[in-house]
């Protein structure tokens, strides 16, 4: 069976209101934490458990508020990133439009740890629904007094607003979204100094994803040792998976750290194979910016070891032959997916998000949009594809967030398994714009 | 002689929602609000004219360029006149993946109209929009604040028809 810590109760009818959540333990880790720990005990409890930066980045979540700066006098901010933009990923969307107390809880415990007087939730705007559902739950939460001025007679006050933003990926880049929260273009900040020393007004700022705060729930309910005995190594507990393409049961699975892949995408209780008549080609583990692996890397790693749903294992083989676990967005293509069109299609994303500030990534990404959608369209020539190599190249390390990395990955590591596919467009451009054409070549199917 | 136009303003229930958005940050931040308060003036006038920018601008204490910048920069704020129900469709991988492309193609020669176009009648507008979130339940488009998920042609003709009643 698998182990469920976030989405236990999501399955039951009225988990979205104040009360059904609470017949269910419900604000029991929020009483805990606020009548028997101080913020310290709190923020050891996060450290134990080894809980790391669920929004992709994989940064152990105690260890980021421990870098908090505490200036006498000064105000200190916990933001919630819940802008969720990167191709692949839905899963703090479900989580917030299903179980809604659980983030609010995780906000309350993870802002008296942090001594927040005033936190956010920074939702993406296009779920403007999921934004009044969270508003809902707030003004649940505050009648029954466990948000606001005195929560529960302990003295500790907290504010919790939710703040929509207007459509940009790069806002879920840290720097960017306090950027935006300050009513600004989301043009990212250079770092130093870090949000922990000067985030939200120049004030010391913790910036946590959806789910990384959710876990802390049942890590104050539980204890951060338990919470790290469930995984593998250093991929401590659950991990929401969002599983989308081919499969015949796409949706939002919680795994425990350490599944191997082969089960969690053939095994009925989550992605359930893929879909009939057809076989593996490719796999985006982790979101759209993480490098593609082809069908033979997916449940053995390059050391013919299996394949698990771990950070670890999964960017195992480096970017020759690993992925990475990112934000959990898991992608699977068939043998009807075209890499080149695909490609292409990231790259156009990536380039309609470019926020424009670091000339490798603004112009580099247009670049690289335009070779493909020439490779693509039948108009390419062979030296396109070194050519979309040296530009990844000039791209990746050179701009001041990981936007322009995030922009290059796809593209490198499609011409690394794929070049095959990539010469035959060139090669054969009247059938390679046929509507669906897809070369099947040297691409091994499993 | 002066023209006489329709003066910009919040209805009242907006004006009290946008009054307790702009509390909402502490003293002197009130840019902050300016993404929430721009939604809501997209909610009243279906669009944001520079008119309309100015008039937010003024309400939160700062100048129209900084209106400006921000509604250019983010691509949910429509900068002209837009129809009734926009269509703000995925075209990103994954929806793509499930055959959104085709989708949207009947969507388009449906309405007979583009992505960035209006039909004659205002009903409807199409715009094309990158990855929303709901990838596992593509093609996916979202009309205002609802999700129209797993789309199929027949789906979308219901949906259409629905919509022009």
């Amino acid at each position: 069976m698998s182990k469920k810590i976030l989405l236990e109760h999501a399955h039951i009818e009225g988990i979205e209101t104040f009360d059904t959540y609470r017949k269910h333990g419900g604000y029991e880790a929020l009483e805990k934490a606020i009548k028997t720990m101080t913020p310290e005990a709190v923020v050891e409890e996060a450290k134990k458990s080894g809980v790391r930066g669920r929004g992709g980045a994989g940064f152990p979540m105690g260890m980021k508020w421990g870098f908090l700066a505490k200036p006498e006098g000064v105000p200190r901010y916990l933001v919630c990133n819940a802008d969720e933009s990167e191709p692949g990923t839905f899963k703090d969307h479900y989580l917030m439009k299903t179980i809604p107390h659980l983030l609010i809880e995780g906000m309350i415990i993870s802002s008296f740890a942090l001594g927040a007087n005033k936190s956010f939730i920074y939702v993406r705007g296009e779920l403007m629904y999921v934004i009044n559902i969270l508003q809902k739950a707030i003004a649940e939460a505050k009648a029954k007094g466990f948000l606001g001025k005195n929560i529960l007679g302990s003295g500790y006050d907290l504010e919790l607003v939710v703040h929509p933003g207007g459509g940009a990926y790069i806002c879920g880049e840290e720097t960017a979204l306090l950027e935006s929260l300050e009513g600004k273009r989301g043009n990212p900040r250079n770092k130093p100094p870090f949000p922990a020393v000067k985030g939200l007004y120049q004030c010391p700022t913790v910036v946590n994803n959806v789910e990384s705060i959710a876990n802390m729930v049942w890590v104050i309910n539980n204890g951060g040792d338990a919470y790290a005995a469930i995984g593998v190594g250093r991929s401590t507990g659950t991990k929401l998976i969002s599983a989308s393409g081919h499969i015949k049961k796409p949706g939002v699975y919680e795994i425990e750290l350490g599944l191997p892949v082969e089960e969690f995408l053939n095994s009925d209780e989550y992605c359930g194979g893929i879909r009939d008549g057809h076989r593996l080609k490719a796999l985006v583990a982790g979101g759209s910016s993480v490098p593609i692996i082809p069908a033979n890397l997916v449940y053995k790693t390059a050391n013919g070891e299996d394949r698990l749903m771990s950070y670890e294992s999964l960017s195992d083989g480096g970017f020759a032959t690993g992925t990475m676990l990112g934000s959990g967005g898991f992608i699977v293509f068939d043998e009807t997916a075209c890499i080149v069109r695909n490609t292409w299609n990231f790259s156009r994303f990536y380039h309609h998000e470019s926020c424009g500030q670091c000339s490798p990534c603004r112009e580099g990404t247009g670049w690289m949009e335009k070779v493909l959608h020439r490779i693509e369209h039948g108009h390419g020539n062979m030296r396109d594809i070194d050519l979309l190599v040296d530009v990844a190249k000039k791209i990746e390390g050179n701009t001041i967030c990981p936007l322009g990395d995030a922009a290059a990955w796809p593209v490198a590591s499609a011409i690394r398994h794929f070049r095959d596919e990539f010469e035959w467009h060139v090669t054969h451009p009247a059938e390679a714009t046929r509507p669906g054409a897809v070369y099947m070549g040297e691409a091994e199917l499993v | 002689m002066n023209q006489v136009a329709e003066p910009i303003a919040f209805t009242p229930e907006r004006q009290k929602r946008v009054d307790q958005m702009i509390a909402n940050y502490p003293e002197g931040r009130q840019k902050s609000a300016l993404l929430p308060v721009l939604h809501v003036a997209q909610e009243q006038w279906g669009w944001l004219s520079s008119e309309v920018m100015d008039y937010v601008a003024k309400l939160l204490d700062i100048q129209p360029i900084e209106v400006y910048e921000v509604a250019t920069f983010y691509t949910m704020f429509h900068l002209d006149p837009v129809g009734k129900n926009v269509i703000e469709y995925c075209r990103t991988g994954p929806c793509c993946l499930m055959g959104a492309e085709d989708v949207y193609a009947h969507l388009k020669q449906k309405l007979g109209i583009q992505a960035g176009e209006t039909t004659p009648d205002g009903l409807f507008s199409l715009k094309e929009v990158e990855c929303l979130a709901a990838c596992g339940w593509g093609p996916v488009f979202q009309i205002r604040e609802k999700y129209y998920m797993n789309l199929t042609n027949e789906k979308v003709d219901s949906i259409i028809e629905e919509l022009s009643q």
